[in-house]
């Protein structure tokens, strides 16, 4: 369990996030999401340890900030928005940086075969000699999923439950590639492990989280499940935009929602 | 883009796909073997006739030397000129060559280099104090260290820009190429500004003692100096292995480095240390050598890629092979007389660097 209790974050004078209270249980995908500029990624740091907080965070029911970094890393892995490398690492390379922590939780001498499987299931067979560098946005982003996965491999580590971070993990990837994302994502939570995803597309939302935490403005606008949460008032209120859920396309304009997906 | 095809070629002898670890391991074998043929070739060439051959023989079989006399007068070259010289260069070479990829890695960056962005300056700088200062000012510094003193202000001298450099050109765990090298650039100028004005008020024999920290150079290498740098040069090399693999995440940048369990603060602090004793200890007995630190890592990741935990160790012994045969060219080149390496290695470096700048220009936002 991630627990957040009262989170807030000034950044350069600026307060950004304001009393957010947070939970993400094992088992379950929590998405937060909000507009641009809500807060969401710099909640997500502070939930990370990355950026300073007042309020508490507990991971596993242990203060955040009485963790060493090297036992944060073995109970969660983070996907960060964008990660820019600056040597030429093969795709190989970056993954096998995942192992770093040396708590995979893969069985004994399965570690070294680890990046392959990982990559195969970002739907990156084969890229593991290319270099970083020459990948599309989209690719690179994927290799970056797949280092996390090798971060924590077995969901549940020495009986305690890990957690994926993900930052918009599929913000730059086409529909096929969004699909394979998500069902990792939600894979690993049906394996007993906790994932916190930032999410733009409600659909996609709707579709794969358990709880749904929107921002708006620094704080929490609503949480819930999504059938409880996606109303045409909250998203008119935190989006400022009037919208209607489950409302159909008038005439034969077309529209595709994942939720068709065979 | 260069570096990447040549390293796509290479890459088809790889074994795993994407896992350049075999190579760097026969790069690193082959680097050790061109380490000991270039000190075999350092012991035995040099101004003198001296046969380091005959020496050696004589070390290992005790036969009595037919003239007795000449054999003393080999022994002596062998043995206390050229020995001492061909370790200084050794260790010198190796940690200018590892220190310089270990600021890359801290940095993020292929330019950063101990030489150009002012820490040698720095470590100069403290060198020179302790010389022309050693007896007056500095007095206490020189009683308490003895012949560590000037390794040690050297040290100082480094660490202070070393830190100064990195607070200004890193903001938010980006390292500004721009900042960095222009801030290096300003602080070298300081540095070497107030290393001028001690030079001014220097003395006729401290002056002797100050030539050879403008040229860079191997001479007057004896194994007293060894003893007080060797240790600190040692020490520091040592430490670096353990900051590869920390490194190699940092690559990712300092939150992500973070997030995979690195203790970033420690690493960086560490790293910091490690250089500037190593620098400073290079500098205090050999002034400043440049190039060194930025050919050998880009060579070498051309090579094997950026893989610290290989990275390390073949830079150290290739900067030692290099910066041996770039001492042989400068002590052969004008025999009897001798270039200071400084020049050697600066006319096969400075190119090399506008090389690397030229083919980055697309890379690197000035």
């Amino acid at each position: 369990m991630i627990e957040a209790r009262d989170v807030s974050v000034t950044l350069g004078g600026k307060r950004i996030v304001t009393g957010v209270d947070f939970g993400a249980r094992p088992g379950e995908v929590a998405a937060i999401v909000g507009p641009n500029g809500s807060g969401k990624t710099t909640f997500l740091k502070a939930l990370c340890g990355e950026l300073a907080y007042t309020g508490t965070v507990t991971l596993n029911g242990r203060d955040l900030r009485a963790m060493k970094p090297v036992e944060v890393a073995v109970q969660r892995a983070v996907l960060p928005q964008a990660t820019v490398l600056s040597f030429p690492f093969t795709v190989r390379e970056v993954v096998k940086l995942g192992l770093v922590g040396g708590r995979s939780g893969a069985l004994p001498g399965e570690d070294s075969r680890l990046p392959e499987r990982a990559l195969a299931r970002v739907d990156l067979e084969g890229f593991a000699g290319r270099f970083y560098q020459e990948l599309s946005g989209g690719e690179q982003q994927r290799v970056q999923l797949a280092r996390v996965l090798c971060q924590v491999w077995a969901p549940v580590l020495d009986g305690k439950p890990r957690y994926l971070f993900l930052d918009e993990p599929v913000s730059s990837l086409d529909i096929k590639h969004q699909l394979i994302i998500m069902n990792i994502a939600r894979d690993f939570a049906r394996r007993g492990g906790g994932v916190v995803a930032i999410l733009h597309d409600l659909n996609l939302t709707a579709m794969y989280a358990d709880r749904i935490f929107v921002m708006h403005r620094g704080r929490l606008a609503a949480t819930g499940a999504p059938q409880d949460v996606l109303s045409d008032d909250l998203i008119e209120r935190v989006f400022d935009c009037r919208l209607r859920v489950g409302a159909l396309p008038a005439g034969n304009m077309p529209f595709v929602l994942p939720q068709s997906a065979v | 883009m260069v570096d990447q095809s040549i390293a796509g070629q290479v890459g088809a002898m790889m074994t795993g796909e994407g896992d350049r670890s075999g190579r760097a391991r026969l790069v690193i074998f082959l680097s050790f073997v061109v380490l000991v043929l270039s000190m075999l070739l350092s012991l035995t060439s040099g101004a003198s006739d001296a046969s380091a051959v005959r020496v050696i023989h004589g070390w290992l079989t005790g036969a009595i030397p037919v003239d007795a006399a000449l054999a003393a007068r080999d022994q002596l070259i062998v043995y206390d000129i050229r020995m001492p010289r061909v370790l200084l260069g050794v260790l010198i070479g190796a940690a200018l060559a590892v220190s310089g990829a270990v600021m890359q890695g801290l940095f993020r960056n292929p330019l950063a280099d101990p030489g150009l962005i002012g820490v040698s300056a720095g470590a100069s700088l403290g060198a020179v104090a302790v010389i022309v200062l050693g007896s007056t000012l500095l007095l206490p510094l020189t009683v308490l260290f003895g012949t560590f003193a000037l390794p040690f202000a050297a040290f100082c001298g480094g660490l202070t820009v070393t830190l100064l450099l990195y607070g200004v050109a890193t903001r938010q765990g980006r390292t500004s190429v721009a900042t960095m090298l222009l801030a290096g650039l300003a602080m070298a100028a300081l540095a070497m500004a107030l290393t001028g004005i001690l030079i001014f008020i220097a003395d006729d024999r401290q002056l002797r003692d100050l030539t050879f920290w403008q040229l860079g150079s191997l001479a007057g290498a004896t194994w007293q100096k060894i003893g007080s740098v060797g240790p600190i040069i040692v020490l520091s090399l040592a430490a670096m292995p353990f900051l590869a693999r920390g490194l190699n995440a940092l690559a990712l940048g300092e939150a992500t480095a973070g997030h995979l369990g690195i203790p970033v603060q420690r690493l960086k602090y560490t790293a910091i240390i490690g250089v500037s004793a190593a620098v400073g200890a290079s500098v205090a007995v050999s002034g400043g050598i440049g190039f060194i630190g930025i050919v050998v890592p880009h060579l070498l990741r051309l090579l094997i890629g950026p893989d610290n935990r290989y990275l390390l160790p073949a830079s150290a012994l290739l900067g030692a092979s290099l910066l041996l045969l770039a001492d042989a060219v400068a002590r052969t080149i004008v025999a009897p007389a001798e270039l200071p390496i400084g020049i050697v290695t600066a006319i096969a470096g400075a190119p090399f660097f506008l090389w690397i700048l030229l083919r980055k220009r697309g890379v690197i936002d000035l």
